[in-house]
């Protein structure tokens, strides 16, 4: 590292540990973000977190006044696809949430940083503000024969989640991955990959699956800490309940087709181009929990279900292996061929048994049999 | 055929009889809405229909029915006559159990030819019971397991928590889906059983399911 490297990292960090001086509110107002737009993102997070939107003006005064938290983003075995989603995020944009509500000290995709100097910034985050750092981790960490599939900077992701995870106020979880091991935790995840809680238990997770995460969740997370203080409730995934408490199928648009009996029974048929219940398509908006059909991505586009595909199931547990296939509505029976669904097989074992039986029917019928002995009776 | 006198006795009291009615509407109806559920054909016209609505609907109360029925006849067995007594259910527990469950076998498989007379349950129907009665329960423990999920952190919800630690969603509707073809496999041995017995051993099986009498050429102890 030469001294010109040396001086602009020090000016950086020095400008982010200038920068927490200030409220969110009066960063955002130096920003030229105006009061209006303020209240507005206020008040779409108070509907993020399922708020009554009285809480709206409680949640644009501790904006005003709390400071900013440093925050830390780490990827692991990703495909930085949360960070696509975060900077895709059109309200709040990227540079409201990243550069001003938070302090993102060290993110390796969008960071100006680089190498040593980035290492370095790192470092000092985590030494400097132990315990009331935030982090967010993207990604799996792959714990097999000590963790060697993955580093970053010489360091095993194993060794980083430990470290950074461990000393954090709190760490949230984005994505599937990161969550509960996702793709790369499928069978037969060669790197033995996991979740954050999983290799790092002692460390605050929020888990936030979602492939990828609904980055209107991720903010609202971070600012009912700012507004609380504490993190949000969690079910027993440890996902925050106002985003992950409500099944997919309860508050689907398409819902009241199920209720009636109407299906998209193939691809561009005429319920499905009418958009139809994906029910019998093989969506598994049933056993799946989140906020998709009210949040909704990309600034409350779209989201599968509502452009016509059914949902993957992408934000429950080990889904990849559980979910599948994608366009059925049951798994595959282990042993069986790929195109023997269990009611195929319940069949044959019913008629097997109706068969079985009229053999034996038969057999009895022709059968001349003896009065019981008195050695047979009961009674 | 027989002509010996036969005595009539009363083995199977009113709520035997009526749980074992209830479960056999409950599992037709719990079958046909439950099959539909599952493979759902386009009945609706409108989306103000409630085609799938009432389907459900009539599944989860006759679903309600039938896990009460089956709680009630295992209290049943505990509080009935002999026949009906929990005992009955563990033939391999004794030493006669055993005696009666191997002749019965023997004449099953066409081994031996005189039928084995008894009174109260055949002891190898019983033991089919017992594996019957894990099938149910499982049956209801995954059928409200998911029928809970559409209120999350609900008091149904949180005492079947443990249903969630051992199945995944998908592995719960799997399972339920094996269960009922399990049951159907058993309603096809149980009625081909009931009528063999019924026109081998002159004892009013069948109808004994409806009055409660069966008849014996022994009188009872």
């Amino acid at each position: 590292m030469n001294n010109q490297d040396d001086g602009a990292e020090n000016s950086l960090l020095e400008h982010n540990c200038a920068m927490r001086e200030y409220s969110v509110g009066e960063i955002l107002r130096e920003r030229g973000v105006s009061r209006r737009d303020f209240l507005k993102f206020c008040s779409a997070m108070t509907a993020a977190m399922a708020l009554p939107v009285t809480f709206a003006p409680k949640v644009a005064q501790a904006l005003d006044e709390v400071k900013r938290p440093p925050l830390v983003w780490l990827e692991f075995q990703d495909c930085a696809g949360d960070t696509e989603a975060l900077l895709r995020s059109a309200n709040p944009t990227v540079g409201e949430i990243v550069l001003d509500i938070l302090s993102v000290d060290y993110h390796e995709t969008i960071m100006a940083a680089a190498g040593h100097q980035a290492e370095a910034a790192l470092e000092k985050t985590i030494t400097d503000y132990r315990g009331k750092y935030l982090c967010v981790v993207e990604g799996s960490i792959p714990m097999r024969d000590g963790g060697v599939y993955g580093c970053v900077g010489g360091k095993s992701h194993l060794y980083r989640a430990r470290q950074v995870c461990g000393g954090a106020l709190a760490t949230i979880a984005v994505g599937t991955c990161a969550s509960f091991g996702g793709i790369p935790a499928a069978v037969p995840n060669p790197t033995g990959a996991v979740g954050v809680k999983e290799a790092v238990p002692g460390a605050t997770v929020i888990n936030l699956p979602g492939c990828p995460v609904n980055a209107d969740n991720l903010t609202a997370t971070v600012v009912h800490y700012l507004v609380f203080g504490k993190i949000p409730a969690l079910d027993g995934h440890g996902r925050p309940l106002f985003a992950y408490g409500k099944r997919i199928h309860d508050n689907c648009e398409r819902r009241p087709h199920f209720d009636a009996g109407q299906y998209v029974e193939q691809w561009g048929d005429d319920g499905h181009r009418k958009g139809f219940c994906l029910y019998r398509m093989g969506c598994k908006g049933p056993a799946t929990f989140h906020n998709c059909p009210t949040q909704r991505y990309n600034d409350k586009t779209s989201w599968p279900v509502g452009s016509g595909h059914g949902c993957a199931g992408c934000s429950e547990p080990a889904f990849w292996d559980t979910m599948g296939p994608l366009y059925k509505r049951l798994p595959n029976v282990p042993g069986f061929g790929i195109e023997h669904t269990a009611d195929k097989i319940g069949i044959g074992l019913a008629a097997g048994a109706a068969a079985a039986f009229a053999v034996h029917g038969a057999l009895n019928a022709i059968r001349r049999d003896k009065e019981p002995s008195d050695e047979n009776r009961e009674g | 055929m027989s002509e010996q006198c036969k005595f009539k006795n009363y083995i199977w009291e009113l709520p035997v009889r009526w749980c074992h009615w209830i479960n056999v509407i409950c599992i037709v109806v719990l079958s046909v809405t439950g099959f539909f559920i599952g493979t759902p054909f386009s009945f609706g016209r409108s989306a103000s229909d409630f085609t799938m609505g009432w389907i459900r609907f009539i599944h989860f109360t006759a679903a309600y029915l039938f896990a009460v029925s089956v709680i009630s006849r295992v209290i049943w067995s505990f509080i009935g006559n002999k026949y009906s007594g929990w005992k009955e259910f563990f033939p391999l527990a004794t030493a006669r159990g055993r005696h009666k469950l191997l002749r019965m076998l023997r004449y099953y498989l066409l081994i031996d030819k005189d039928v084995p007379e008894t009174v109260g349950h055949n002891p190898l129907a019983t033991t089919a019971y017992i594996a019957l009665f894990c099938i149910y329960s499982t049956m209801v423990l995954t059928g409200f397991a998911l029928y809970a999920e559409h209120a999350p952190s609900s008091p149904m919800h949180r005492a079947l928590g443990f249903m969630y630690a051992l199945f995944s969603d998908q592995g719960m509707r799997l399972t339920h889906h094996f269960g009922m073809w399990l049951i159907v496999g058993f309603v096809i041995n149980h009625i081909y059983s009931a009528w063999l017995m019924d026109i081998k051993e002159h004892g009013s099986e069948i109808s004994s399911m409806f009055c409660g009498y069966k008849f014996t050429v022994k009188k009872e102890d």
